[in-house]
């Protein structure tokens, strides 16, 4: 029986073609509003939790100063010096491992090419605190760390620049006076968070910077892996200590150093743009009630329209459930084909958009189900009101009806 | 007479309204049809015809008074029951002739099969065959706006005889048609009295209409009048 409602109601919209069509344009719009704002949404959250974890997750960085925007007056705060560092590495738990840096920038020279980059001193720990895999090449020897031998590990951007797509390997070019091998030469990384190109760096031990370079000990940053099994916080509470302790900072008094914690800030910015993505879809889902609203309109003027229609239906001998159940799959049929056209309309204008909006193209079939299911559950609700008064008509009033 | 009627109406009221306003469109009908018989209601207009009609057409229900269809009472049926023994026993043809719209002459007539629930290769020949009992077998694709007046009434016959039902209730069936249309109709309601056994009931203001049946019931002010025999018929006992 049911087969036959189904192709009754089928052979009905098809009757009422364009009536049919206007009907499920509210629905058509809803869905694919509802659809493109969470996709959209979910991709810049993607996007944004990529970038940020482009610069490592569960890592602390450790600068001097009292962090972003505060700063001000006052002598400026005391870089951190080497057994800062060996500190860290050997009184905190949960660390697994400890990468002091001393940036400085440089040019570079090879072969009548030069490209101005940042030299970054460190220890083969900036390896192990983040994942950033060599494309050729080794790393440090601990004899090249002790000694601070002018050798370096490039990123893709300098050998793209500097070497112009000749081989970099074991290659000796001149940088800020000094000459340097090229031991290993680094995957491309791409853009930082927050701008700037990652790959820009020509990487050498640190007593190598400290010497040739900045002629001092001191530590601009120290990057501090975390163990996963541990929380950032902790860490970052223990490393507060730790360093209030070193530094002789006296209770009443703010740190001179800050902590930045790559994972809460990816916290932060994830839960910022889930909120936006929410508000957007909630919009888009008043557009979707709007459309049910508009199927239970058109529904009652069918039904008034219909009147004579179902005075036959009646007459010839169908039940009032079978009138009922006829409006109510048409009503049905209509808003699921009005959510797949919604879904449809969402896919290109999301395909459409990503590229504008630099956000990775993805498809999200929870939502897409969701929609699927919201729509179908449209028809159902504003569907049954007017099939149910179709289904009560008295067949004679109805036969007689013009 | 030791045949029992089809149809058996005793003390049929039917009163619309209520209060000071109400209206009695019925005011006590009795009347008997056999099995096989072509009957033509007539009578002026709110003399109870269509009333009886709708009543007889399980359409409506008496006020008072009892109606026996086959033995089954069907005053006390529900709205749903009534609805199934619409579907079984009765066949309806409209003044109007009360197709649906955009819908080919083969899919109005399988409609009361699609009900029934046929499987759609039965639903298909027997519409078929109903429609070539009208002669309409080549216009089956054709809409009922692509269909003359003769034409529709035609396609609702064959709609209300699809279902081989036992009584075929026509309302005015030529209203809506010139003589000549009229009369083509009326040949064809006779030949499925006479060939199928259908027992026809026809509602009709035109003598020359009635004539064709065996029986002519006569209403006046919401009683049987008189009943009396029809050119083709003969008086009943």
């Amino acid at each position: 029986m049911l087969g036959t409602i189904f192709m009754l109601a089928l052979r009905s919209i098809r009757r009422h073609l364009l009536r049919s069509f206007l009907t499920i344009l509210g629905i058509v719009i809803g869905v694919s509003a509802v659809v493109t704002m969470v996709t959209l949404g979910k991709a810049t959250t993607a996007a944004v939790q990529e970038q940020i974890s482009a610069l490592g997750t569960n890592i602390l960085q450790v600068r001097p100063g009292q962090g972003f925007g505060r700063g001000g007056g006052g002598p400026a705060p005391q870089n951190f010096k080497p057994e800062d560092v060996t500190a860290i590495q050997q009184q905190i738990g949960g660390v697994v491992a400890v990468a002091p840096q001393a940036q400085t920038s440089a040019t570079a020279i090879y072969e009548g090419a030069n490209w101005s980059t940042t030299v970054n001193g460190t220890t083969n720990a900036y390896f192990k605190v983040q994942p950033w895999p060599l494309e050729s090449g080794r790393t440090f020897t601990p004899a090249e760390e002790k000694a601070g031998k002018a050798v370096c590990i490039i990123g893709s951007t300098v050998k793209k620049n500097l070497f112009r797509g000749t081989a970099a390997l074991d290659k000796r070019f001149r940088i800020g006076g000094i000459s340097c091998d090229v031991i290993g030469t680094l995957t491309t990384r791409g853009q930082a968070g927050f701008g700037g190109d990652q790959d820009d760096v020509v990487i050498m031990p640190i007593k190598t910077v400290q010497r040739r370079f900045t002629g001092s000990t001191d530590i601009r940053m120290i990057l501090v892996g975390v163990d996963q099994n541990y929380s950032t916080g902790q860490v970052q509470t223990a490393l507060t200590s730790l360093l209030r302790e070193r530094r002789r900072i006296t209770a009443d008094k703010q740190d001179d150093f800050n902590i930045f914690d790559t994972k809460q800030i990816s916290d932060t910015l994830t839960g910022t743009t889930t909120l936006l993505t929410r508000i957007v879809a909630a919009v888009a889902a008043i557009s979707l009630v709007v459309g049910g609203i508009g199927i239970m309109n058109i529904m009652l003027v069918s039904v008034t329209e219909r009147t004579r229609e179902i005075g036959i239906r009646l007459a010839i001998g169908a039940v009032a459930n079978e009138v009922l159940m006829q409006f109510l799959v048409e009503a049905v049929v209509l808003s699921c084909l009005g959510g797949v056209i919604g879904l449809l309309l969402a896919q290109l204008v999301i395909a459409a958009a990503t590229p504008l909006m630099q956000v990775p193209w993805t498809f999200d079939p929870e939502i897409n189900l969701i929609a699927f299911l919201i729509s179908a559950a449209i028809g159902v609700v504003f569907g049954y009101f007017p099939a149910r008064r179709a289904a009560n008509l008295n067949p004679i009033d109805a036969l007689r009806h013009e | 007479m030791a045949e029992t009627p089809l149809i058996s109406l005793r003390g049929v009221v039917k009163t619309y309204g209520s209060g000071p306003t109400a209206f009695q469109a019925l005011k006590g009908v009795d009347l008997d049809i056999m099995a096989g018989d072509f009957v033509a209601v007539m009578g002026p207009s709110g003399s109870g015809k269509s009333t009886t009609m709708n009543i007889l057409g399980c359409l409506d229900v008496p006020t008072s008074g009892s109606f026996l269809f086959h033995g089954h009472h069907v005053e006390q049926l529900d709205r749903d029951q009534r609805a199934l023994l619409r579907r079984k026993h009765f066949g309806f043809v409209f003044q109007g002739f009360n197709l649906l719209a955009r819908t080919s002459a083969l899919e109005n007539v399988e409609l009361p099969l699609l009900y029934r629930g046929d499987p759609r290769a039965q639903r298909r020949e027997m519409a078929m065959a109903a429609l070539e009992k009208v002669g309409l077998k080549d216009w089956w694709d054709h809409t009922p706006g692509e269909l003359s007046g003769g034409q529709q009434q035609r396609v609702a016959i064959a709609r209300a005889l699809v279902t081989e039902p036992t009584v075929l209730l026509a309302d005015e069936p030529t209203g809506n048609l010139d003589t000549e249309r009229s009369i083509e109709i009326m040949e064809l309601l006779t030949d499925l009295n006479q060939a199928s056994g259908i027992t026809v009931l026809m509602v009709t203001h035109e003598a020359e209409m009635a004539a064709f049946a065996h029986t002519i019931v006569h209403f006046r002010d919401g009683l049987v009048d008189k009943i009396e025999a029809g050119q083709n018929g003969k008086a009943p006992a």
